[in-house]
């Protein structure tokens, strides 16, 4: 296979130089070289991405998630593109827990790459089973439970969005796996409490979250005037959901400080992996931009580098849950304290009053 | 009769530059710069392309059959796409000027399989889905096989590389729906008769799914064998998506939804179940079982 010779474009060359940070980070025990992933079903199992970097040169892989048995998936179209962002439904397509185990990990473990293992199910005996096809496996870096899969054994509600649903999956598969292996609950953003269903996860033992999964959304085809995709409803993903995915990692990061947080959701450059290592993401997964950039992981990467090091940071670790810290001193001491938000310009709003005077 | 198929040689990702963009017909052709592509691509493969620059609201990539590729010259590597500008994707393509920039994946999928021995061969295409097969005509008749041509539209300027296909085929028989030239009707309409005088072996095809549908039914009953290129919607065309599938029987007699970024393009069209293309037929790996959930 012939490696990806990359040209020099303007988007590579502001990351040719990456600066000297220590990128090491941790999910739970896990320790990562970089903080840089792939997403769950954005990266196959890494071989196709290989073309295009070295997969081994970030912090994993994150497998599309596997259930026990093959899938064929959904009809088509299974996608359709909207602004900065695409609506998908291939319906976890792949070939079962053990072709997986034997092709997919087996070319993961012999390339060198570290490997998050992502599992989905459409009962708890079904991720408990999953789990325990995984326990003895070795080189597994993490696994990732991809908790939206509709419950089939209560009327299709979705794990994700029921705490003792979510809780009950996570038990299971905490207690069936290898202990030492961090295990890493996905949360859909679909909830009215995203913290609610955090707590959940972690109280049933998850060592960590990967937030968020993708919205659920639907476009309406408008020449054929019904919906674009044969799955009728798909997820939303790519940056047009970037601002939701900071705002749910944020708000659990503020909830529980001591929970490590995978964070995604539209991410295109360092600056938007950034953003999330601020709101308390202690590692981040490239998803959807990998589709329009294949070699965006390694990219966002070192943008990211370049980014802490603009900053002052040097290491990764230092800006995790940055954008929480105390409110900055007002710099002139003992005069007012001046609310932004609510700062009232007197003369504008006058001239409001006096222009609604008139008419 | 022996088919060779080509090995996926791997894909790159490089910058090109646009070197000039001209109109044929309905259709743009756009040149660029690609920098190693040329060196690998084979007839049959594609290129995709990112649309809309480095901050572009459209992600997904916009696949492209190669219609020409020049490993050396003034610009060093070039390749040439062709495409119809009906989407936001393709307009922007369409208003690339020269040194504009375009980020370029390629090249992607599995080629056309080749005969090894000089067999007659018919290539058929509709609209600009002719784009692949002249590179694909240079490459058998380099094996010394007879090359028959057939292109269909719906209308003259929807016909794609009339002046190439005379250049390189034996015959080359034109069909427009309107009957502004050529016969009037479908390509499948005049292959039989093509098929009976060249007493082709293989017929290669690339146009629409309900052309290539028709095609692969009429190859069958001569007794050819055929190969499609499907024009399939794809998301990232390296593989990794997932959105491009189609139900094909394996070796095994097993239907599998294949990626017809990497599967394909190119498929046997016997092996394609092209009446259940959009769906997961009963009994493909995986699929749900019936009166199930």
């Amino acid at each position: 296979m012939t490696r990806a010779v990359i040209t020099h474009g303007p988007r590579r060359d502001a990351a040719a130089v990456v600066p000297d940070i220590d990128m090491t980070t941790w999910l739970a025990s896990l320790e990562l070289p970089s903080p840089v992933l792939t997403a769950s079903g954005c990266a196959a199992a890494g071989r196709e991405l290989d073309q295009f970097f070295d997969v081994t040169a970030i912090g994993a892989i994150v497998t599309k998630s596997i259930m026990l048995n093959p899938r064929s998936g959904r009809a088509t179209p299974r996608m359709a593109e909207t602004p900065s962002g695409m609506l998908n439904s291939i319906g976890l397509q792949g070939p079962g827990i053990d072709a997986f185990l034997d092709k997919d990990l087996e070319w993961l473990r012999a390339r060198g790459a570290r490997a998050v293992v992502s599992i989905a199910g459409g009962s708890v005996d079904e991720y408990t089973r999953l789990a325990s096809k995984l326990r003895h496996v070795t080189d597994i870096a993490a696994i990732e439970v991809n908790i939206s899969c509709p419950n089939v054994e209560d009327r299709g509600q979705v794990f994700a969005c029921d705490p003792v649903s979510a809780a009950e999956v996570i038990t299971a598969v905490r207690r069936n796996t290898n202990p030492g292996i961090p295990v890493l609950a996905k949360l859909s953003p679909d909830v009215t409490d995203i913290v609610e269903i955090a707590r959940a996860v972690v109280g049933a033992g998850a060592d960590g979250l990967s937030m968020i999964n993708t919205l659920l959304g639907m476009v309406i085809d408008t020449d054929t005037m019904r919906p674009a995709l044969a799955g009728v409803t798909g997820g939303l993903s790519g940056p047009a959901i970037r601002p939701v995915a900071v705002r749910c990692v944020y708000q659990v990061h503020a909830a529980m400080p001591e929970v490590p947080i995978l964070g995604m959701g539209g991410i295109r450059t360092g600056l938007d992996a950034l953003e999330f290592i601020l709101a308390g993401a202690s590692a981040v997964s490239v998803g959807t931009v990998t589709f329009n950039d294949p070699s965006a992981p390694l990219r966002v990467a070192r943008e990211l580098a370049i980014a802490l090091a603009e900053r002052g940071f040097e290491s990764v670790e230092e800006a995790v849950g940055f954008a929480h810290r105390r409110p900055d001193p007002v710099p002139s001491a003992g005069g007012p304290v001046v609310d932004h938000d609510h700062a009232v310009d007197t003369e504008s709003a006058d001239a409001v009053v006096e222009a609604g005077a008139e008419g | 009769m022996t088919m060779t198929v080509q090995s996926k040689s791997g894909a790159i990702q490089v910058t090109g530059e646009v070197i000039g963009q001209r109109k044929a017909g309905d259709y743009h052709v756009l040149t660029l710069t690609a920098a190693g592509i040329p060196e690998l691509a084979k007839p049959g493969h594609f290129v995709a392309l990112s649309v809309g620059g480095p901050n572009s609201s459209m992600l997904l990539r916009r696949a492209f059959s190669i219609y020409s590729v020049q490993s050396r010259g003034v610009y060093g590597g070039t390749l040439e796409i062709v495409f119809a500008a009906h989407g936001k994707g393709t307009e922007w393509l369409a208003k690339l000027h020269r040194h504009d920039q375009v980020d370029i994946v390629g090249p992607l999928g599995r080629p056309f399989a080749l005969p090894k021995e000089p067999v007659p061969c018919v290539l058929v295409a509709g609209g600009y889905g002719s784009a692949p097969m002249f590179s694909l005509a240079d490459a058998l008749r380099a094996r010394g096989c007879r090359v028959d041509v057939v292109l269909g539209a719906s209308t003259e300027a929807k016909l794609f590389g009339v002046l190439d296909a005379k250049r390189i085929a034996a015959s080359l028989t034109l069909t427009t729906d309107d009957g502004s030239v050529g016969e009037k009707g479908r390509v499948t309409d005049a292959l039989p008769a093509v098929l009976k005088r060249t007493d082709a072996d293989v017929v290669y095809a690339c146009g629409p799914m309900a052309m290539l549908k028709s095609v692969a039914a009429v190859a069958a009953e001569h007794g050819a064998y055929s190969q499609c290129a499907v024009e399939e919607a794809m998301a990232c065309g390296i593989g990794v998506c997932m959105t491009c599938v189609l139900p094909v029987i394996g070796d095994d007699g097993v239907t599998r939804m294949l990626r017809s970024c990497v599967d394909g393009p190119v498929f046997r069209g016997d092996r394609v179940r092209w009446d259940e293309v959009g769906t997961i037929p009963e009994g493909t790996l995986g699929a749900p079982a019936s009166g199930g959930h």
